[in-house]
C-alpha cells in the first residue's frame, strides 16, 4: 500500500469511527423517541420489542390533558428571554475583558464564576420569598431574570475564550487605520467571533430550556415551562414510560431542531488562518 | 479603547452579578445562622454555628463529600479527554458531517431529569434494561447497575449528557485553529500525536480550562440525576452535598441547616476552584 | 352630551358586564395519578355546575408536589387554592392551622367516609381535608403458579408461609421471581412497606418518650426477613423499586406475590396494561406475631389553605370531587372498576361496583383493619401506621431508608443498618428537641 493509501484508509477509519461513536452517543435518545410510540405494555416488554405497531396514542393524550402549547410558549419566552438579557450584558463586558485585560480579569471571571457555586436548593427559599414579596411567582419575568443571572458567568467565560480567538494582528492593523472602537465590534469583532456568539447563545437556551428546578419551584399554572410539563407527567402510581417519552420528545424536540438548524453557524466565522 | 469605556462596558455584567451575589448569598448566611424550619413557624433566634455543625456531624457528611469529588473528578476527565478525542475526529470534513455533529451534541439537550429516567429504566435495569438484553445476548450475567456500582451509573449516565457540551465547545474552537501551521507540520512530517501535543493542545488550551471550570460547578452541584436513579443510596453511596442539601431543605423544610449546607458548599466549590486554578488556570489568560 | 352620556353609560355597561363574566380562578394542585388525572377530565363538568369558576391545575411528581406545597403553605405563597395532600400531612397541617377546617352539609354525607380515613385526616376532631381515594396494602399472587406449585394462599398468611410460597414459585433461569417487594430508599418508598412489615413483627418507629426503636429485636427480625426473603427470591434490581419498577414487572408476568398498595389491583388485572390480568389473585398482608398495623393506610386527599382568597370556590370543588355524586359520574363515564375506592362506605355497598371489581373485598377489609391510632403491638405516641405523622418523619423515613436499601445490597449488615438507622433517628429527633 502507498502512503496515499493508508492516509485514505486511515480517513475512512476516522469517518466510521465518528459516526459509531455519534450513534452510540445518539441511541438513548432514538430509545426514547421509539418507545414514545409503543404502548405502556410494548414499552415494559421483556425483551424490549425493536419492531412493533407504532401508536400515536400518547401524543393525543397530551394534547388532551395539557395545553402543550402555553408551556412551549413559556419555554420559549423564558429561554429566549434570560438568553438575550444575559448576552447583552455579557458581550459588552466579555469584549471588553478579552481585548483590554487588566491583572484583575482572571479573578473577576473566576468571582463571576463563583457566583454559580450556591446549590439552587441552598438558595430556594431567598428566591422563593424574594419573588414573593415583588409578587413574581409563577411569572415569565422572574424565570427570565433568574436564567439571565445564572447562565451569566458561563456566557462570560464561553464568550471570554471565543474573543480571544480573535488575533490580535487584526485589531492592531485595523486600529493603525483608525477604525473607531463602534466600527471595531461591528464590522471585525462581531463577524468573526459570530460562530463563537452562535454556540454561546445556543448553549445558554438549551441550559435555560432544560432548566427544571427553578421552573418548577417558582411557577403554577401559568407560567410553567416544558420541564414543569415533563415533571407532570412522571407519576407514583401507574405505568408511565412511553407517556413520559412521548412528553420527553415533545419538550426536546424544539431545542433539537432549533441546534439542527444552528450547527451550521456553530462552525463558521472562526476561520482565522486564511486572515493572517 | 480608553479605560474609562472598559470600565463602563464590563459595569453591568460585574454589577448585576454583585447584587445577584449579595442578595441571597447574604440571605443565605443570616439563615444559616438562625433557627429557620418551615414546619417550626415559632421556633426562632440566633443560634450560631449550630446548624453548620448538625449538617457536618451527618454521618452521611464525609461519604457525601467524597462522593462529591469522585463525581466532579471523573465527569471532568471523562468529557474532556472523550470530548477531545471526539472533536478531532470529527475535525476534518466528510460526508454527513453534520449529522454527526447533532447527534453527538444532542444528549446535552435532553434535559437531566429524563435522561435519568431513560437511563435508569430502559438502558440499566437489570431485566428489561438494553444492557440486560446484550448481557443475556452475549450469555453473561446482567450487571444491576444502580445498585451494585451506584455511583459509576451516576457517572456515566452525567457524562453522556456533558461530553457533548465539551465536544461543542472544542469542535468551534478547533474551527479557528491555523490549519496552514498544520499543514506545514505534516509537510515537515510530523506525525499525529507531535501535532496534538504541539499545536492542537497548546491551542485549546484555553478552551480546556473554561470547560473544566464550568463543568466542574455544574458536577458539584448534580441534584437531579442522583435523586431520579438511586436516591443516593444505597446507603449513601451515590450521596453528594447537593443531596444532602436537599434532604434537608425539600424533606426536613430545615431552612437554616440547608442554609449552612449551601454555605458550606460555595466553600467547597471555592477549594476546588483553587485547585483547579493551579492546575489549569494559567491558561485563562494567554 | 346626550351621545357622551349614553357612551359613558354604555361604557360602565360593558365593564360591569367584564366583571361579571370574569370567572373566579382556582389553582389546585395534584399528583400525576391516574384517578388524578380523570379528575382532570372531569372538571368542565364542573365548571358547567358552577359558572364563573375555572380551575387551573398544576400536576407533579409526588416528592416535587409535597415539597412545592409545603413551601407554599409555610410562606403563605398563595399559589394554590385546593391542595392534593397526604395522610401524613393533614393532621400536622391542621394542627398547625394551616388548612381550613370542613364543615359538610348533609347531603354530603360525611358519615359515609371510611371512619379510618376521616381519623387519618383529622386533627382533634376537626377533618382538614377530605379523601379523594384512599388505599391500604395486600398480597397481590399469581394464582396459576400458586397452584402449579401446589401451594395455596389463606386470607391472613403468615410471613413464614409467603416465604415458603415465594421460594415454590421461583424460577431464576425462567426469569420467575417469587416475590418482589420495595427497595428503593424513600419514606414513602421502601419504608412504607417495610413499617407495616414490622409492624408485624411487633417494631415500632418510637417509644413513648419518643426515642426510636430502630435497634429493637422486633425491627431486626423483620429487616433479616426482608433481606433474605428478598435476595433469595426476588429479582436483581430491587434496590432501585419502587411501586411502578414493580407494576412493570407484575404485568410483565415475572413477580409470583407482590405486597403493596391495593389500588394496584386496578392495574394487574387490567387487560390492557397486563399480561397476566385473568390470574391475579389477592389476599390480607402478611402477619408475623401481629396483624396490627400489618397493612397501612394512605389517603390522597383534597384540602383547602387557610388564608385562601377564593375560600368558597375551593371548598365547592372539593366537595364536588369528594362527593358520592362524582364516583357516579367517574362510572358513568369510564364504568364502576374505574371509580375512585377505599373513601366510602357507599362505594363497596353498590352492587355494580361490586360486580365489577375483582378486588373490592380484600381492598375494603385491608383499608377497615387499618387504624393509624392503633398500629403496633406496644403503645406508641405518634398517629399513622406506615409512617408518624409528625415534622421530622420525611427526612428520618428517607435516612432509615437508605440504610435498608444498602442492607438489601449487601453493602453491609442488617444489624449495622438498624444502627446507622437509629443513629440517624436519634440525631433528628434530639435536634428536633423531643428529649
Amino acid at each position: 500500500m502507498t502512503d496515499k493509501q493508508i492516509l485514505e484508509w486511515k480517513n475512512r477509519f476516522a469517518v466510521a469511527g465518528a459516526w459509531l461513536v455519534a450513534i452510540l452517543f445518539f441511541f438513548p435518545i432514538f430509545w426514547m423517541v421509539l418507545t414514545s410510540f409503543k404502548t405502556e405494555l410494548q414499552a415494559i416488554a421483556i425483551p424490549p420489542l425493536l419492531v412493533f405497531e407504532p401508536t400515536l396514542d400518547n401524543y393525543t393524550l397530551i394534547q388532551e390533558r395539557t395545553d402543550y402549547t402555553q408551556y412551549a410558549w413559556s419555554s420559549v419566552v423564558t429561554s429566549l428571554g434570560g438568553t438575550a438579557l444575559a448576552m447583552l450584558i455579557a458581550i459588552p463586558s466579555a469584549y471588553a475583558m478579552a481585548f483590554s485585560p487588566t491583572r484583575r480579569t482572571k479573578d473577576i471571571l473566576l468571582w463571576m464564576l463563583s457566583t454559580k457555586m450556591l446549590p439552587a436548593v441552598g438558595v430556594l427559599l431567598p428566591i422563593y420569598l424574594l419573588s414573593q414579596k415583588l409578587g413574581l411567582l409563577d411569572t415569565k419575568i422572574v424565570l427570565v431574570v433568574i436564567y439571565a443571572l445564572i447562565n451569566l458567568p458561563i456566557i462570560m467565560m464561553i464568550l471570554f475564550n471565543y474573543f480571544r480567538e480573535i488575533p490580535k494582528e487584526i485589531l492592531e492593523a485595523s486600529r493603525m487605520d483608525g477604525t473607531s472602537t463602534w466600527n471595531e465590534i461591528t464590522q471585525i469583532v462581531m463577524p468573526l467571533a459570530w460562530g463563537g456568539i452562535a454556540s454561546t447563545a445556543l448553549l445558554s437556551v438549551v441550559l435555560c430550556w432544560n432548566e427544571a428546578f427553578w421552573a418548577i419551584n417558582l411557577t403554577s399554572s401559568e407560567a410553567g415551562t416544558l420541564a414543569a410539563l415533563v415533571a407532570s407527567f412522571s407519576s407514583p402510581e401507574g405505568l408511565f414510560w412511553s407517556k413520559l417519552s412521548a412528553v420527553a420528545t415533545l419538550a426536546c424536540a424544539p431545542i433539537v431542531v432549533f441546534g439542527w438548524l444552528c450547527q451550521k453557524q456553530l462552525v463558521q466565522g472562526l476561520t482565522f488562518g486564511a486572515v493572517k | 479603547m480608553n479605560r474609562t469605556l472598559v470600565r463602563l462596558l464590563q459595569a453591568p455584567s460585574i454589577i448585576v452579578l454583585l447584587m445577584w451575589m449579595i442578595v441571597p448569598l447574604s440571605m443565605t448566611i443570616y439563615f444559616s445562622l438562625i433557627r429557620y424550619n418551615l414546619l417550626y413557624p415559632e421556633r426562632t433566634g440566633f443560634v450560631g454555628l449550630s446548624n453548620y455543625e448538625f449538617f457536618v456531624t451527618d454521618a452521611a457528611f464525609p461519604p457525601a463529600v467524597l462522593n462529591t469529588l469522585v463525581l466532579v473528578g471523573s465527569v471532568l476527565c471523562i468529557s474532556v479527554v472523550l470530548g477531545l478525542a471526539i472533536a478531532i475526529l470529527i475535525d476534518r470534513p466528510f460526508r454527513g458531517r453534520g449529522i454527526v455533529r447533532v447527534m453527538l451534541i444532542s444528549p446535552f439537550f435532553i434535559m437531566p431529569t429524563v435522561n435519568a429516567l431513560v437511563w435508569k429504566n430502559m438502558m440499566m435495569n437489570p431485566i428489561y434494561g438494553l444492557f440486560a438484553v446484550i448481557a443475556h445476548a452475549v450469555g453473561a450475567e446482567p450487571i444491576d447497575w444502580l445498585t451494585v456500582y451506584p455511583l459509576l451509573s451516576v457517572i456515566i449516565i452525567v457524562s453522556w449528557q456533558w461530553t457533548p457540551f465539551a465536544i461543542l465547545i472544542f469542535m468551534t474552537s478547533l474551527q479557528s485553529q491555523d490549519q496552514e501551521q498544520k499543514e506545514a507540520a505534516t509537510l515537515d512530517g510530523a506525525g499525529f500525536w507531535a501535532q496534538f501535543w504541539n499545536l492542537t493542545l497548546p491551542h485549546l488550551a484555553r478552551p480546556i480550562a473554561i470547560v473544566l471550570m464550568i463543568q466542574m460547578i455544574f458536577h458539584l452541584s448534580i441534584f437531579a440525576e442522583i435523586f431520579v436513579t438511586t436516591s443516593g443510596g444505597p446507603g449513601t453511596a451515590s450521596t453528594n452535598i447537593a443531596y444532602l442539601i436537599y434532604a434537608q431543605a425539600l424533606l426536613q423544610f430545615d431552612v437554616g441547616v440547608a442554609s449552612a449546607g449551601g454555605v458550606f458548599a460555595v466553600i467547597l466549590a471555592n477549594i476546588v476552584a483553587i485547585f483547579l486554578i493551579r492546575a489549569v488556570g494559567k491558561n485563562l489568560m494567554v | 352630551m346626550k351621545y357622551l352620556r349614553t357612551t359613558a353609560m354604555g361604557m360602565i355597561l360593558s365593564l360591569s358586564a367584564i366583571s361579571f363574566t370574569v370567572a373566579d380562578e382556582i389553582t389546585i394542585a395534584t399528583v400525576n395519578n391516574g384517578h388524578m388525572i380523570e379528575m382532570q377530565k372531569l372538571t368542565p363538568k364542573f365548571e358547567e355546575a358552577n359558572p364563573g369558576i375555572t380551575v387551573k391545575w398544576v400536576t407533579l411528581d409526588e416528592g416535587t408536589l409535597r415539597s412545592r406545597v409545603t413551601t407554599d403553605i409555610t410562606t403563605k405563597g398563595g399559589q394554590f387554592d385546593v391542595m392534593t395532600i397526604g395522610m401524613y400531612e393533614a393532621p400536622i397541617w391542621g394542627s398547625r392551622g394551616w388548612l381550613e377546617a370542613l364543615e359538610f352539609g348533609a347531603e354530603y354525607d360525611v358519615d359515609d367516609i371510611l371512619p379510618a380515613m376521616r381519623g387519618g385526616l383529622s386533627h382533634d376532631g376537626n377533618l382538614y381535608a377530605a379523601p379523594f381515594y384512599g388505599e391500604s396494602s395486600m398480597i397481590m399472587y399469581r394464582k396459576d403458579l400458586l397452584d402449579a406449585a401446589g401451594m395455596t394462599m389463606p386470607d391472613n398468611p403468615s410471613w413464614g408461609h409467603v416465604k415458603d410460597a415465594a421460594a415454590a414459585m421461583t424460577d431464576r433461569d425462567a426469569g420467575q421471581y417469587g416475590i418482589c417487594l420495595r427497595g428503593k430508599p424513600g419514606w414513602g418508598d421502601n419504608m412504607a412497606f417495610l413499617t407495616t412489615m414490622a409492624n408485624s413483627f411487633g417494631g415500632k418507629w418510637f417509644n413513648e418518650d419518643w426515642t426510636p426503636d430502630l435497634d429493637s429485636p422486633a425491627w431486626n427480625h423483620a429487616v433479616n426477613f426482608y433481606v433474605d426473603m428478598l435476595t433469595a427470591y426476588g429479582p436483581p434490581g430491587s434496590a432501585g423499586n419502587s411501586f411502578n419498577e414493580i407494576l412493570a414487572l407484575t404485568n410483565e408476568g415475572k413477580c409470583g406475590m407482590w405486597i403493596d398498595a391495593t389500588i394496584a389491583a386496578s392495574f394487574v388485572t387490567n387487560p390492557s396494561q397486563s399480561k397476566v390480568a385473568d390470574k391475579m389473585a389477592f389476599a390480607q398482608s402478611p402477619q408475623a406475631v401481629t396483624t396490627r398495623g400489618a397493612n397501612w393506610l394512605w389517603a390522597w386527599a383534597l384540602a383547602v389553605p387557610s388564608g385562601t382568597q377564593k375560600k368558597a370556590d375551593a371548598m365547592k370543588f372539593m366537595e364536588w370531587a369528594t362527593s358520592k355524586e362524582y364516583i357516579e359520574l367517574v362510572a358513568e363515564t369510564n364504568g364502576w372498576a374505574a371509580v375512585p375506592t377505599g373513601t366510602r362506605q357507599s362505594t363497596y355497598d353498590n352492587p355494580k361496583f361490586k360486580e365489577a371489581a375483582t378486588f373490592d373485598e380484600a381492598e375494603l377489609k385491608a383499608i377497615l383493619s387499618a387504624d393509624p391510632s392503633n398500629s403496633t403491638q406496644d403503645k406508641t405516641p405518634y398517629i399513622g401506621v406506615q409512617f408518624a405523622a409528625i415534622p421530622e418523619f420525611q427526612a428520618i423515613g428517607t435516612a432509615v431508608g437508605q440504610q435498608m436499601t444498602a442492607a438489601l445490597a449487601g453493602d453491609i449488615s442488617v444489624e449495622e443498618a438498624l444502627e446507622n438507622a437509629q443513629a440517624a433517628a436519634d440525631r433528628e429527633m434530639r435536634k428536633a428537641g423531643y428529649y
